[in-house]
């Protein structure tokens, strides 16, 4: 089943280079995304075995990264259809005159697939080698992405986006061979870097070299995780990128980086260094939800906007994790929320760029009356964003309140509350201003049947943020619960 | 005994490698000290372990000469040669300051070799070796804009990465193959230089109104 997993998106990206007729091959796009899901959706009722002599094996914070990586990639697959469809009807040339050019969509697509093969691999991984080479493999099918509109500015961003991920995953791999040194002991012959024998020998474990291959790990996977003030990449890669395609980065992608810290963690905490661990990501938490708190108020692209948001709720979960205790728990709670929201918003978002064909906020207006869906899924989406209820997000977000109030963890406390306030006024200062007034006719445009296929992928995902925020399944909730255990939590 | 009466000074000359592509402004002539930085590299595993030499170390050995010592610093002329951006690159850190930066990031380094010890080490320069390339590395990414200079950066921070793999963990399987990815990363890299002539001046930016905008 792990294998089937790895193999539907790799094979069926392969198959997107060379299959010529363009409806066939965006119809690949949806057929691989249904068939992940459906054996990820199989692998909640028939836990698959363990493959490749225990180097791939699905446990709970696997599971729940899986889930939601295929779920959004399903959602995208979807949007991504109707969006280039509308691409190629519109297909202009590159507008600098510079000899950029679109990357095609045959390799779009091919590199949307291999997205989902690494992503897939990053949730399954149970060792830290296969893990980092997983994660480095979805920056690199990342690229493309980026750069998919083939102007000046969007190679530029892909540059910064690779030479800033580039440097964290070259540190990540010095904090590999860091935790190969720490589990070699004096003189022993150095272990594998299977998660579960670290795990079994973690007393046994250099602490110093230990604490050295935490910090680049954090450092390096942070940096690609987007945690402030190694987030650089994040606004200029969002703004350039396809709407669609940061859909799945913010959603998905950002977590697959954090799945790599929470296993670090992880040993961190068998080996009874958890506090050292738990204090670092406390510092860089806190540190992203103050950038956030900055840089959104007055942040005049709403792409951009959206990444600073990213920005902050990386934050709230590395938060989340440090904490500890039921802030674990919340903390995965947040990341289902915050990827389903996050997607929904970017795809909402790009929408509203076809509709208005500006990135400027100040330039947006009346969405509502160009498309009562798409505005209405708009104001829906900032309030679900920066936690307010009912949304499964306001949940979360008060789960690891409580659990910063129990430990006494005033200044924490305050910071966490300042910036979310602070974000939540700057956020609502763009983003109901677009939804509200009267479209500017110079800009908008109307296309009924591209708002049908916009709106439905949102749609689906902002009733599950709702739907979270009212009722956990039960299901899920033992998967969430089993997830913060591993991380010593409750 | 050969091996490791020569291991010493090839992880001198790989100090004095970082040393002049830390001082120096021609593109061209960084690019020959990462050819020889590569062809050391490549000879690290038959030094460092000339006594349980395996056919995976020799491999890797290998492969590391063919990739860092002449694929990757050939791509890398080729690169330059058709962007037309083989002049001299103007640092905005100066002269002055990345040799004073080079003094800091070796001082670092052998502070940060103490604060680490690797028993059993080959070498015990090779802990500061390694961590005066990565220093080295990232002030080249963080100190200059020019595109080139930036990928020659991120090479020598691998180089430095690898310098530590190959010299302290040689016995765990697969992760000092892995690294190859990232030199992945740096023909992906070298092929944005060669085909869009990125010149990595992008700071960041405000939007502007872009007509041709699409999503």
């Amino acid at each position: 089943m792990l294998l089937a997993l790895l193999l539907i998106p790799f094979l069926t990206g392969l198959a997107a280079l060379v299959v010529r007729p363009p409806g066939l091959r965006r119809a690949l796009l949806p057929a691989a995304a249904a068939a992940h899901s459906a054996v990820c959706a199989a692998a909640w009722f028939h836990p698959p075995a363990p493959a490749g002599h225990g180097w791939l094996a699905l446990d709970a914070p696997g599971q729940l990264f899986l889930s939601l990586s295929s779920g959004l990639f399903l959602a995208a697959a979807c949007y991504a259809v109707g969006y280039l469809r509308r691409e190629t009807q519109a297909a202009t040339p590159p507008e600098d005159g510079l000899g950029f050019e679109p990357v095609p969509e045959a390799i779009f697509i091919g590199s949307l697939l291999w997205l989902l093969a690494a992503m897939t691999l990053v949730a399954v991984s149970q060792h830290f080698g296969l893990l980092w080479a997983a994660i480095g493999a979805t920056s690199l099918a990342g690229a493309p992405l980026i750069c998919f509109r083939g102007c000046r500015r969007s190679w530029e961003a892909t540059w910064k986006y690779l030479l800033v991920c580039a440097v964290g995953i070259a540190l990540a791999l010095l904090g590999n061979f860091f935790l190969a040194v720490a589990s070699a002991g004096a003189g022993a012959p150095a272990r594998s870097l299977l998660l579960p024998e670290l795990l079994a020998g973690a007393a046994g474990l250099n602490p110093v070299w230990l604490k050295a291959a935490f910090l680049l790990l954090l450092v390096g996977y942070g940096a690609r995780m987007g945690l402030a003030p190694m987030h650089t990449w994040l606004p200029d890669a969002c703004s350039e990128a396809p709407s669609v395609i940061f859909a799945l980065l913010s959603g998905a992608v950002l977590n697959g980086a954090f799945l790599g810290i929470l296993r670090i963690q992880q040993v961190c905490g068998a080996a009874g260094l958890g506090g050292f661990g738990r204090e670092l990501l406390v510092l860089f938490g806190l540190l992203s939800i103050v950038v956030a708190a900055i840089c959104i108020p007055g942040q005049a692209d709403y792409k951009r906007l959206l990444a600073y948001s990213s920005v902050e709720h990386m934050g709230i979960l590395a938060l989340g994790v440090g904490l500890g205790g039921g802030a674990g728990y919340g903390a995965f709670l947040h990341t289902v929320s915050h990827s389903l929201a996050k997607a929904m918003l970017f795809l909402v978002a790009g929408h509203i760029l076809f509709l208005c064909q500006t990135q400027l906020a100040a330039q947006v207006r009346g969405v509502r009356r160009l498309d009562p869906v798409a505005g209405w899924l708009w104001i829906a989406g900032f309030f679900a964003i920066t936690g307010s209820p009912p949304f499964g997000l306001f949940v979360s977000e008060l789960v690891i309140l409580q659990a910063a109030i129990a430990q006494h963890r005033w200044v924490v406390v305050g910071v966490y509350l300042g910036g979310l306030a602070l974000i939540f006024r700057g956020m609502a200062g763009v983003m109901l201003n677009m939804a509200q007034g009267e479209p500017d006719p110079r800009h908008a445009r109307k296309d009924r049947t591209a708002c049908l296929l916009a709106n439905a992928p949102p749609l689906v995902l902002g009733a599950l943020v709702l739907v979270l925020g009212l009722y956990l399944p039960p299901g899920l909730k033992e998967v969430i619960r089993e997830a913060a255990r591993l991380l010593g939590g409750t | 005994m050969l091996a490791e009466l020569l291991l010493h000074p090839v992880l001198v000359l790989l100090v004095l490698t970082n040393l002049k592509l830390l001082g120096s402004s021609q593109p061209g002539s960084c690019i020959r000290a990462t050819r020889w930085q590569g062809c050391l590299l490549g000879l690290l595993p038959f030094l460092a372990h000339s006594e349980d030499l395996t056919w995976r170390l020799a491999a890797a050995g290998l492969g590391t000469l063919a990739l860092k010592g002449f694929v990757l610093p050939s791509l890398l002329s080729r690169a330059l040669r058709d962007a037309d951006t083989t002049r001299e690159v103007e640092t905005p850190a100066g002269y002055i300051w990345p040799l004073l930066a080079a003094m800091g990031a070796w001082g670092l380094a052998f502070w940060l070799g103490e604060q680490l010890p690797l028993a059993h080490a080959p070498s015990n320069l090779l802990v500061p070796a390694a961590f005066f390339a990565i220093l080295s590395g990232l002030f080249l990414i963080a100190g200059q804009k020019p595109a080139v200079s930036q990928v020659l950066g991120f090479l020598v921070l691998e180089n430095g990465v690898f310098t530590f793999g190959i010299g302290a963990v040689p016995e765990t399987p697969v992760v000092v193959e892995l690294g190859v990815l990232l030199d992945l990363f740096v023909a992906v890299l070298v092929m944005g230089i060669a085909r869009f002539h990125i010149h990595g001046e992008s700071g960041r930016r405000e939007p502007d109104p872009w007509p041709g905008l699409k999503d």
